[in-house]
């Protein structure tokens, strides 16, 4: 508790040590805010460590969020007062389609990979920023590109038996509505009502590789993550990033406005077109979420071009791990629907036994495939064909 | 600078039985519980503000023995809901004695009574008949302990609902009325994180991430539990398992399996650890596969650096 001697109104550094955290990404609101100042009321606020955690415990509500509330605490209250650390974000440029000339030289931050793919990468990929070019300059285009994903994504999702039960014509008997039929007769025995358990949709969960490598088609496929973020029914879709980090993009796409969406992840994203480590990324997607829960029972769709900068036998490995835990995993490669593809690149190579299907993923066509495989209709006519 | 703080015997809720967060680790470390200056603080001011703490953390990290060790404190029940999924309001909340009901009835009808609806309806749904789940049980009971036990099991539906209870601790039961908290309960919400609880459910609470304890205060938790565990052993189990978390393993132990260990070591009369008994009671430590096949072979492979090198490692830390 604070001496009276020492009690002085924190409110004004609590709201600018707030505003500091809004800026770094951290939700910290009003609400939070007034229960930061009540704590502080029965704090010490001249002790720095009973501000840091009257602090932490309220204005954080995730582990990202303390991991960003340390650095602003010591920016704030450090030796350098005021001193942001904020980075500034990405442009938004870099999230918008790149030139067919940038895109020539792209390919080469793979080259740990086999050679051959590289020259039909290339030449295939200019061919593709032009149409990608196409949907991101046209907006009538790119509704048009929505709708038609929003068309897939309506389809019957995969669904599985949840715990929860709902009224139904055959089960267990459901004593609530059983005995209000009863009171309804006047005590006359009635019709008993039944309940069942309910079905729901599985969770689906898309990992969006946004290494160098894939910059081309970064822009398409996080829009296709917004669509199926908002399919409506069904627990949210979860969408990850995976470049040189690894980032929860969810709630940046819950803006309904795909440009804002878009945006938002743009400024979420601190490693736009980096060099990838496809297998510890994984990992690290396993260890702090898909091992928990959030992989269990899911479809689990991978949106990447395999190529493994790192240990390809890592990859391996967490594939199996992700194999054993998620319902379905769906492997969607860009490069997949040239002709005469085959999966050389050695990450591929390793993680194919491992993934259930093997879609395409480069063009209006094949995502609304890639769109209805998600949702549930089994299309299973280009399934693995390679492993 | 810790002292043990005692509780206050008449039970005045406008000011927290204990005076600051030390006060409250104190206390927690008289029950058997070593808290640490957050841990501490937030315990400290769920019970103050008599807000919601919300602790995520690894499994094993003790969320659940917090609420079970503040219970304790502060001499009050602890009312523990366990959330799985499709846990709905009559199993959480309320639920109407059915079968009591319909006895109840019947006794009316045979009785003669059957004409008189209006009052039959009311005697059925009072108070006799309802029975209280945990979150009822916690609004009618004061004091208490509320543990929502790993919350992120339940569903969408159930946080929403838990959501409403949480944040006025009324209840509405449409044919009794409303049912109030004289004072709010102190409410521990646990998570594995298993998936992200919504926002809102979090924005009512305190949030707090339990890390694993450091290797002094892991030593001292040890020791704390098995007062029959040697200086020697507390120490080898303690720098070994703080090893094991650094080697990426699939399930890093936690300090519940430092516990179980320990248990296991000294149920084999062992006084220090070896790499023999390390192999043999490995089971009580990992959990998979993989994981206890990676360990076993670098024990016996000769260089035991899994249990010994990593002693370094944690020592210098």
């Amino acid at each position: 508790m604070s001496g009276e001697s020492e009690r002085y109104d924190a409110t004004d550094s609590v709201v600018g040590l707030a505003r500091t955290l809004r800026a770094a990404g951290v939700d910290a609101g009003p609400e939070r805010v007034h229960a930061m100042v009540q704590a502080l009321d029965l704090l010490d606020p001249g002790q720095r460590d009973d501000v840091y955690w009257a602090g932490r415990l309220t204005l954080c509500s995730s582990l990202d969020d303390t991991e960003r509330y340390d650095r602003v605490f010591a920016a704030y209250f450090g030796d350098r007062p005021r001193a942001l650390i904020r980075q500034q974000a990405a442009p938004a440029a870099q999230l918008r389609l790149v030139h067919g000339a940038d895109d020539e030289t792209k390919p080469g931050t793979g080259d740990d990979d086999t050679d051959d793919t590289t020259p039909m990468a290339a030449a295939a990929s200019r061919t593709e920023v032009l149409r990608h070019r196409d949907i991101a300059s046209m907006a009538a285009a790119d509704r048009l590109l929505m709708q038609q994903l929003l068309a897939a994504f309506r389809l019957r999702a995969d669904m599985r038996r949840t715990r929860r039960t709902g009224p139904a014509r055959t089960g267990r008997l459901d004593p609530h509505r059983t005995l209000r039929r009863l009171m309804q007769a006047g005590g006359e025995p009635a019709r008993p009502a039944w309940r069942d358990r309910r079905q729901r949709p599985r969770r689906v969960v898309l990992l969006v590789d946004i290494s160098g490598s894939m910059s081309s088609y970064a822009d398409a496929l996080l829009r296709f993550a917004h669509v199926a973020s908002h399919r409506g029914r069904g627990p949210r879709t979860e969408v990850f990033t995976i470049g040189t980090r690894l980032t929860r993009v969810t709630r940046e796409l819950a803006y309904r406005d795909p440009d804002r969406a878009l945006k938002a992840i743009a400024d979420a994203i601190p490693d736009w077109s980096g060099g990838t480590r496809l297998g510890d990324r994984l990992r690290q997607f396993l260890d702090e979420w898909g091992q928990r829960g959030l992989a269990r029972g899911a479809v689990v769709v991978l949106l990447s071009d395999g190529w493994e900068r790192g240990d390809v036998t890592v990859l391996g490995d967490q594939m199996t791990r992700l194999h054993r835990l998620a319902h379905r995993v769906v492997w969607a490669n860009p490069r997949a629907g040239r002709p005469g593809y085959a999966p050389l690149a050695a990450g591929m190579a390793a993680a194919l036994p491992s993934v259930d299907v093997f879609v395409s993923g480069h063009s209006v066509a094949a995502l609304e495939n890639l769109a209805s495989i998600v949702a549930g209709a089994a299309d299973r006519s280009r399934e693995v064909a390679y492993a | 600078m810790r002292h043990a703080g005692g509780v206050s015997t008449e039970r005045d809720l406008t000011a927290p039985a204990f005076a600051s967060p030390d006060a409250l680790a104190g206390a927690l470390d008289d029950h058997g519980y070593l808290a640490d200056e957050g841990l501490a603080t937030a315990g400290y001011l769920a019970v103050a503000m008599r807000r919601p703490l919300f602790v995520e953390g690894d499994a094993g990290v003790g969320k659940t023995a917090l609420a079970q060790a503040l219970a304790a404190v502060l001499h009050a029940p602890l009312i523990r809901l366990q959330c799985y999924e499709g846990i709905d309001a009559s199993q959480a909340l309320y639920d109407w004695d059915f079968p009591r009901q319909l006895l109840h009835l019947r006794a009316a009808e045979a009785a003669g009574r059957g004409e008189d609806a209006d009052s039959l309806e009311h005697e059925i749904y009072s108070r006799r008949f309802l029975i209280a789940r945990p979150l009822l049980q916690a609004i009618e009971t004061d004091p208490c302990v509320l543990l929502v036990d790993e919350v992120d099991r339940a569903d969408d539906e159930f946080e929403a609902f838990l959501l409403e209870v949480l944040s006025d601790f009324t209840v509405s039961i449409p044919e009794l009325g409303t049912i109030r908290a004289a004072t709010p309960p102190v409410v521990v919400v646990t998570s594995n994180r298993t998936r992200e609880v919504h926002d809102a459910l979090k924005r009512r609470c305190f949030y707090h991430w339990v890390e694993h304890p450091s290797f002094d205060r892991e030593v001292a938790i040890v020791r704390r539990r098995f007062p029959a565990a040697t200086d020697r052993l507390a120490q080898e189990v303690a720098t070994a398992v703080q090893g094991l978390r650094t080697v990426g393993l699939l399930k890093p132990p936690g300090v519940a399996e430092t516990l179980d260990w320990t248990d296991a070591l000294l149920a084999l009369g062992a006084t220090h650890l070896d790499e023999d008994l390390a192999t043999r009671t490995l089971g009580a430590v990992l959990k998979y596969r993989e994981d206890h096949e990676r360990v076993a072979q670098s024990i016996v492979g000769g260089h035991a650096s899994l249990l010994s090198g990593a002693a370094e490692a944690a020592g210098a830390g």
